[in-house]
Parts: C-alpha cells; structure tokens; sequence
C-alpha cells in the first residue's frame, strides 16, 4: 500500500511536523533501531536559514494546560552546514526527505530553493513562512497579498513540490492558503504554534496585586503546541481544505490515529504528529498502525 | 547493530531502545523529603552512571485534573540493581507529586536511558564525588559502579536541613554540610570541597546539584586546575535532541543537555547557566 502525495510514494499518511524530530540526534539516541523502525512515512527536517542561528536564550520551554508553549527560535547550523553535514545523514533514512526552509526576502527565498533543488536527496520542500519580513516587519505568511507575491517570484527557483507552511496567527488562513496555492504551492501544511505567553512564576500574588508581567521565555514569547491546540487545528485544516484544490497536511495536538482520522476527515491528505513524539518517540507509528488496523479511510 | 555511544569524555554509553517501556513499580519508599522510586524493567539494560530516562506515570498523566502533567520527566538513575531501575524524587510540582503517588504495581512509562554520564578519574585521581540535594542521585549510581572496578570515592554532600539530609542514605561514607546545620559542617558543601581539594588536589571531581553549587564547583576546580565533570538539569520536553528545549550556553554555543550531556567536562562552560531549571 502507498500513498502518492505531489508524485512521492509514502507508506502511510503520518509525518513528523518540522522541528519536532530530530532525526540525526534520535540516531545517536537509539542507534540503528531508528532506521529499521522509523516512525514517520518522510522525515521533515527541521528549518533550515541561509546563515546559522543560534537560537534563543534559556528558558525555551513551557509547560502549559495539555500543551507546551516553546520559544526555540529556529536554532540550526545554516544551509551549507545542511548540505555538505546533515544531508548525507539524512539520505540514510529509509523514507523521503523534506527539507523545511526559511528567509526573510524573496532573494533568500530563492536562494535556499535554488539549492534544495540541485540535492536529489531532497523529495520535496517545506517554505516557513512564519517569519517577518525583513522591510514591513509582518509575517510573510500572514498577509496573503505579500504571500502570493513572494512566491510568485520564488517559484520558478524550485522544480520539485513545494510546501507551504501557513502561520495560525493570522486574520484569515484559507485566504492565505489560497494565496499560496495561486503563487505556484503544491500543497499547504497547518497549523505552526499557535502565538502564545508564558509568565514566571510570582511566589506571592497577594502582596501585589497588579505585579509587573516578567517573561519566563528568554525569547520573549512563544508558540503553543500540543494537545491544547487539536480544536484549533481541526478548525483551520476544515476551513483551508474547503478552499483549497492542492493537497493539505493537517497538524496540530495529534496523537492517537482517531485524531489524524479527525484531520483526514476534515480535508487533510496527510497528517503531521509533532508534540506527541516528545511524549513517546514512536507515536507516529502507533497513530499509522492503529489509522490502518481500523475501517477508518486514510 | 550498535547499542553503545562514545562520548567526547571517552566512556562509551549504552543506548536506549527505540521505546518507551511501560513497567511496573516494584516500590516507592519515604527517604526523608525524597522518595526512591523503584520499577521492575526487564527489557531495559544498566545504565551508566550519569545517565538518565524519562518517566510519566501510565494513568492521570495529560489527560483530565487540569491536564498536567503532560510531558514526561527527566531523572537520573540512581541506581540499577538485579533489573530495577531506583530513581529519586522530591514532590516539587505537577508531574514529580504524580509520581509521588504511585504505589507498587502501578504503571510507569520509561524511555531510557538517555544522554551521555561520567567517565573514570583519570590516572593516578581519586573520585571526588559532590552532591546537593535531589542532584545526590547519579552520584550514588556512580559510586556503586566505581566500587565495582575498585576504586573507592571520596563522597561529599550538601542538603537543606536534617530531613533533606536522610538522602545521603543512598551513598555510603559521606561526609555531609547542611545549610541550618542539624547536620554535618554547617553551611556549604563546597566548602568541603574546598578544604579536600586544599588537602589533596589529585582528583577529577564529580558534581551534580542545583546550579550555584554547580557554578561554585566549577569555578573552584578551575581555579585550582582540577578536572570537573558536571551532570546538569534543564527542563526539556524530549530527552532525545528533538525539542531543542534544554539548552545551556556553552564556549562553542548551546550544548543540548539531553544529548551532549547531562554530563559535562566543566571546560567546556564559561559559567554554569542559573536559569535552566525550568519549573516542569
């Protein structure tokens, strides 16, 4: 059994969200097992900048209500450590590749494309547009004229499919997958973290009354992911894939197959599992075992 | 295939398998303010020293109350006797007061063990063993496989008071500094390390304990040109390198506590980071 997606066969419809996974670290972890066993039918990479980023200072995580509120900061070496470093590690696992981009101008844009598309390691890529740009100061990808418009000029760099991932945190996210859809996407993935903020804890909330907020995040805010955003997930999935021709990965606080099942039947053609792996490091091939032993479609 | 790791420290770490394993607590025993959690895990293997697993009790965990605890804890092992895996707690918050509750027989879900531990003193050093608090724990797992080469440690630990202090029941030949002085030396435990290392500074010391001390060890052993390794705590999400939640500056960047340690050459921090210790 296999599943076409953009013209790549996948053994079932389960994916690692980008950043959720890291498949060179897992390795080191659990040693070859990672290979015979791998969990996700194509590894996303997590997302890979022009020049390396370190990150954002400590604390980067929270733990919230059923969910986790994480201020990362898309730490990674930079896309020619990718290239010569982890792409070769990477073309060991057994099922396709996407490797997750981002940057902050067309130019950058293009240029992160150009490259993926010159690696045939790579099946396919994943653009985060959940980044300012670098002139308005907005996120790419929540305006959908701006969206449309950077992709338009971007697209003709890049013959292999190309993802777009969509931010939450916008007015609108079927207009904005839409967008992406006219600018030359194959497909859309939703949803990112939801924007969200994390308070250090105050000893004493009597003493004063209306305290002074102090950030627990060293980068300020966060976004939230995990079983606390399914609702949300399963809104924005419903509302994109009612618009939207290409295909949609739907994500966001999965983790039995009922609820990829939910996502398929809102319109997904795939389901991404992210937080959930932090909790048990094969959920992804619970969720697909499970989605295939019921009657469920998918 | 393998199933062993070479860490920069050159210990060769066990790796775990690629699950997590739901076991069965064989004990859950008062030592003081902490509890030593005790589960039976036939498909695990011994640990080394230094290294840890993540645990999550198998029932109310994510899911109803107020739906935390949802992600799974870090504990060193404490120790690994005859299959069972001893691990030590203190009730501090959400996920620490669930697995406080659990008696023998419940469920407890494992990933282990996870991260990189402690290598041998080198030539001719004695292991000098530093402990505060709930950080004791892989001190005592250490102890137990220095002693199995033959090779004995000298073990000092710190607590905060008398009942705190019952932990130090997991080490054997302690000498002990409290910080109200019900027992042993009255203030800190550095200040036993100090006086050892002013006495005989042929050691590698092995620390583990909340970061000032931490910082305090480091800075001490730097300044008198003593080898350090550190086994440091952050709050993380994974315990695998997927959440890139714990890191700790270091001189070359963040250092993943989860895969590039719990345990580290002191060389490679400038200073030993206080604010990691997320409360999970």
């Amino acid at each position: 059994m296999s599943i076409d997606f953009c013209g790549i066969a996948l053994r079932h419809p389960i994916l690692n969200g980008s950043g959720t996974f890291d498949a060179i670290a897992a390795r080191r972890a659990f040693g070859e097992a990672l290979d015979e066993e791998f969990p996700f039918a194509a590894f996303v990479s997590k997302t890979i900048t022009l020049t390396p980023r370190a990150g954002n200072p400590p604390p980067r995580l929270w733990e919230a209500q059923a969910g986790l509120v994480n201020s990362i900061g898309l730490p990674n070496k930079g896309l020619e450590h990718y290239m010569t470093e982890d792409l070769p590690e990477l073309a060991r696992l057994p099922v396709p590749l996407i490797t997750n981009v981002m940057g902050s101008s067309a130019e950058e844009i293009a240029e992160l494309l150009h490259a993926c598309d010159t690696r045939e390691e790579i099946a396919a890529v994943e653009l985060n547009v959940s980044c300012p740009n670098v002139r308005t100061g907005l996120d790419i990808g929540a305006d959908p004229a701006a969206l449309e418009r950077v992709l338009v000029e971007v697209r003709p760099a890049l013959d292999k499919p190309l993802i777009v991932k969509l931010t939450p945190n916008c007015a609108d996210v079927a207009e904005c997958a839409l967008a992406a859809e006219a600018g030359g996407a194959d497909a859309v993935s939703l949803i990112n973290t939801l924007r969200a903020l994390a308070l250090a804890p105050s000893a004493n909330h009597a003493a004063s009354p209306r305290p002074e907020p102090h950030l627990w995040l060293g980068g300020g805010s966060g976004g939230l992911s995990g079983a606390a955003v399914r609702p949300v997930a399963l809104a924005q999935v419903a509302a994109v894939a009612r618009r939207v021709s290409i295909p949609v990965i739907g994500m966001g606080g999965v983790s039995t197959a009922t609820h990829a099942h939910d996502l398929l039947a809102a319109g997904a053609s795939l389901v991404a599992v992210g937080t959930e792996s932090f909790r048990d490091p094969r959920a992804a091939s619970r969720i697909a075992r499970e989605l295939y032993a019921s009657d469920l479609p998918g | 295939m393998s199933t062993r790791e070479r860490s920069p420290l050159g210990r060769e770490h066990p790796i775990a398998p690629f699950e997590r394993r739901l076991l069965s607590i064989t004990a859950c025993e008062r030592l003081g303010a902490y509890l030593v959690l005790e589960a039976h895990d036939p498909g695990g293997h011994r640990p080394a020293a230094g290294q840890f697993a993540m645990l999550a009790a198998a029932e109310r965990w994510g899911a109803g109350e107020d739906d935390r605890p949802y992600l799974a804890r870090a504990f060193s092992y404490a120790r690994w006797h005859a299959g069972v895996a001893h691990f030590l707690l203190e009730d501090v918050g959400p996920g620490t007061h669930r697995l406080s509750e659990l008696r023998k027989g419940d469920g407890l879900w494992l990933l282990g063990p996870l991260g990189r531990g402690f290598s041998k003193p080198g030539q001719g050093r004695r292991a000098l063993l530093v402990g505060g608090g709930v950080g004791i724990a892989p001190l005592a797992i250490w102890q137990d496989e220095l002693s199995a080469a033959g090779e004995q440690a000298t073990v000092l630990l710190g607590f905060r008071d008398r009942s705190h202090a019952e932990g130090a029941a997991l080490l054997e030949d302690a000498l002990l500094a409290s910080d109200d002085g019900s027992v042993g030396h009255h203030g800190l435990v550095t200040d036993l390390l100090s006086a050892e290392l002013t006495r005989n500074p042929h050691a590698t010391v092995y620390g583990c304990g909340p970061p000032a001390m931490l910082e305090a060890v480091r800075s001490l052993c730097a300044t008198l040109g003593v080898p350090a390794q550190l086994a440091l705590e952050a709050g993380m999400a994974c315990g695998f390198g997927a959440c890139f939640g714990c890191v700790v500056p270091a001189r070359n960047g963040y250092l993943r506590v989860c895969v590039d340690g719990p345990v580290v050459d002191a060389e490679q921090l400038e200073r030993v980071s206080q604010s990691t210790g997320a409360p999970l």
